[in-house]
């Protein structure tokens, strides 16, 4: 990795699993990847490979008894949070590091109006009086783009639409100016052009902050509009991790040039979609070699011995693949 | 499209003003939409709101105190029938003590007594059943281990100790008819809160730096009281009759203060010839009963968080 820029995240082999009694699910396995100050980092991958859940061990929000990071650390700005404890967590959450999830149906509290939920989160940043902070949180929804944010502050979650919810959680998410936000698929829930609309609010914001973004998405649109640099997962590990446009146009890894060629494509024949056959492995029963092996065009024998290091491909472009090069 | 099927035009989104919990109450509805109305039973809250009125002004309104005795004008029938005098509109009993002064303030003591160990038991179950679904785990293990135990628990047995160890009163009334509650609602509002915690804001309150006791009191709590409500008006029933029977049984609320349980217990003797003294309270209470439980249920429909626009 060059040091380009300043890092503010850097999670090392980080390992997540889920304790059930049938046994140990390895979601998260082996995970490391660096956020830099002021980027943008795209997390893709299928349901299921456990970008959520590395979201959550980064904010320590596991769900309690089930998930437990067992290995790795998570450094952020030069400390390790996996040493802090509980309460020394709940000091950093809404301040350094926040988080924006996906439905926007449930994010807010149906029983109070927006302006209180935005009061709890400006209070906790800052205590002040009521009409300062009711001055802060109008300002609050302004820079999220919400007209008339004076009647707006007093109406209830369930008459905004989704879009403007998204906007207002947006709004409580980065009212503490957090340095890293975490935005979990967060506009997988609204139609095309809110999405449009809330990725550009979002790409502001983070100009304006100059915070950085580890943004979870499935879809290569999102990431080609928003991202710097991207990470694909695959079954609980990062295997291609570059800038998007060397992600895009040259993709290392048999699993990422699989993901780009399954996208839809505006132009050519028309046709059935490129899918990527068989199913990813059993998180609960890994294979030793390449995870990616048994859906994979180029495999060989050694694929399935042992999982392949990481390659450096360019400066800022590696790849876990036995095969990069030849392929 | 290729396939010919009309979509109807969408409804235009009308952004609904807010129904507060009262006007949805009063089935106010200020926008076109389309919902289950049942009918407000009238009814109901005309018995409710009576009886309520009567406990409240009872000095103002009984005729007679309930507690002095006239003893010629002892087992006197309803006024309306042979042998009644206009003076006592529902009869006397045994001890010549007017019938209807004595209803109008053991309504007192019902309402009281429900009052009470609603807010108590209700009280407990409420914080019991957010803790154990919010936290979860082992606490939630045990608390609900404990919920348990109090459903098997003979609580009328329970009452007739606590009289005996502590005494009659409201007091020990209060606290045998909490540990009759307090298990229903703890179980009720786990439930409710269990699936809370999986939505969203919950978590996002906890990104955000909450910590578990804020999160249960300002974003758990208000989303369960919908449930409470209707849980209190339910049981409001439960604890008239609960109170009804110790007093009967003699564990309640020791004589001469009038109590309807107290009424219908000192007038069975006498249900052959003097029927009034037993029955009179006893239809008080049905008549209650019925309409809190009816007044319940219609709550419940209007709450009903299917129908809810969140």
């Amino acid at each position: 990795m060059s040091d380009s820029a300043e890092t503010i995240l850097d999670v090392r082999d980080l390992h997540t699993h889920f304790f059930l009694r049938r046994g140990v699910v390895k979601a998260v396995d082996g995970v490391s990847f660096t956020l830099r100050k002021g980027e943008v980092l795209g997390l893709v991958g299928e349901s299921g490979c456990g970008k959520s859940l590395t979201a959550l061990s980064v904010m320590r929000l596991l769900p309690k008894g089930a998930a437990r990071t067992v290995q790795g650390e998570i450094v952020l700005d030069g400390e390790n949070i996996l040493k802090r404890t509980p309460s020394q967590m709940r000091e950093i959450r809404g301040r350094k590091i926040s988080m924006v999830l996906q439905d926007p149906q449930t994010s807010l509290n149906p029983v109070f109006t927006i302006g209180d939920q935005l009061r709890e989160a400006l209070v906790r940043r800052a205590p002040a009086k009521l009409k300062e902070i009711i001055k802060q949180a109008v300002a609050a929804l302004r820079r999220v783009d919400i007209a008339a944010p004076e009647q707006r502050i007093g109406q209830y979650p369930h008459q905004m639409s989704g879009g403007m919810k998204q906007r207002v959680v947006g709004a409580i998410a980065i009212s503490g100016e957090p340095e890293v936000l975490i935005a979990d698929e967060p506009t997988t829930a609204l139609d095309v052009t809110i999405q449009l609309q809330y990725l550009k609010l979002l790409k502001r914001l983070q100009r304006e902050n100059g915070m950085a973004i580890l943004f979870i998405t499935h879809d290569f649109g999102v990431v080609a509009r928003m991202c710097d640099r991207v990470a694909v997962m695959y079954a609980g590990r990062i295997v291609e991790c570059g800038p998007v446009k060397q992600i895009f146009e040259a993709p290392s890894h048999p699993y990422t040039r699989a993901l780009i060629a399954s996208v839809p494509k505006m132009t050519g024949t028309r046709g059935r979609l490129t899918a990527i056959d068989g199913q990813p492995p059993s998180l609960m029963n890994l294979p030793a070699g390449c995870r990616f092996a048994s859906r994979c065009a180029h495999v060989e024998p050694r694929c399935l011995e042992a999982y392949p290091g990481t390659t450096q491909i360019g400066a800022d472009h590696t790849a876990d693949c036995w095969k990069i090069g030849s392929i | 499209m290729a396939v010919a099927e009309q979509h109807p035009p969408a409804a235009p989104e009308i952004p609904e003003p807010h129904q507060s919990f009262w006007r949805s109450l009063l089935n106010v509805r200020s926008s076109a939409g389309v919902r289950r109305t049942a009918r407000v039973p009238w009814i109901p809250i005309v018995i409710i709101s009576v009886i309520v009125i009567m406990a409240v002004f009872a000095p103002l309104l009984a005729p007679y105190s309930p507690i002095d005795q006239t003893l010629r004008d002892k087992l006197l029938p309803p006024a309306w029938m042979e042998g009644g005098k206009d003076r006592y509109l529902l009869g006397t009993d045994q001890f010549g003590r007017d019938i209807l002064s004595r209803l109008i303030y053991g309504a007192r003591v019902s309402l009281l007594v429900a009052l009470l160990a609603l807010t108590a038991g209700g009280g407990v179950g409420l914080v019991i059943g957010v803790v154990s679904g919010y936290v979860g785990g082992k606490v939630d293990a045990v608390l609900m281990r404990l919920v348990d135990a109090a459903f098997t628990f003979p609580a009328i047995l329970f009452a007739l100790l606590l009289a005996v160890t502590m005494g009659q009163g409201i007091g020990t009334l209060v606290i045998a008819i909490s540990l009759l509650l307090w298990a229903g609602f703890a179980r009720v509002i786990r439930g409710e809160v269990l699936a809370l915690r999986q939505r969203d804001f919950v978590q996002l309150a906890r990104v955000r730096g909450c910590s578990s006791l804020r999160i249960m009191a300002t974003h758990i709590v208000p989303n369960v009281l919908n449930t409470f409500m209707v849980l209190v008006t339910l049981n409001i029933g439960v604890v008239i009759i609960a109170e009804a029977s110790l007093s009967f049984l003699g564990a309640g609320i020791p004589p001469p203060t009038p109590t309807w349980g107290l009424m219908i217990s000192e007038g069975r003797g006498r249900i052959a010839e003097a029927w009034w003294v037993a029955l009179i309270p006893g239809i008080a209470i049905t008549l209650l009963v019925l309409s809190v439980n009816l007044f319940g249920d219609w709550l419940r429909d209007r709450l009903d968080p299917r129908l809810r626009q969140l």
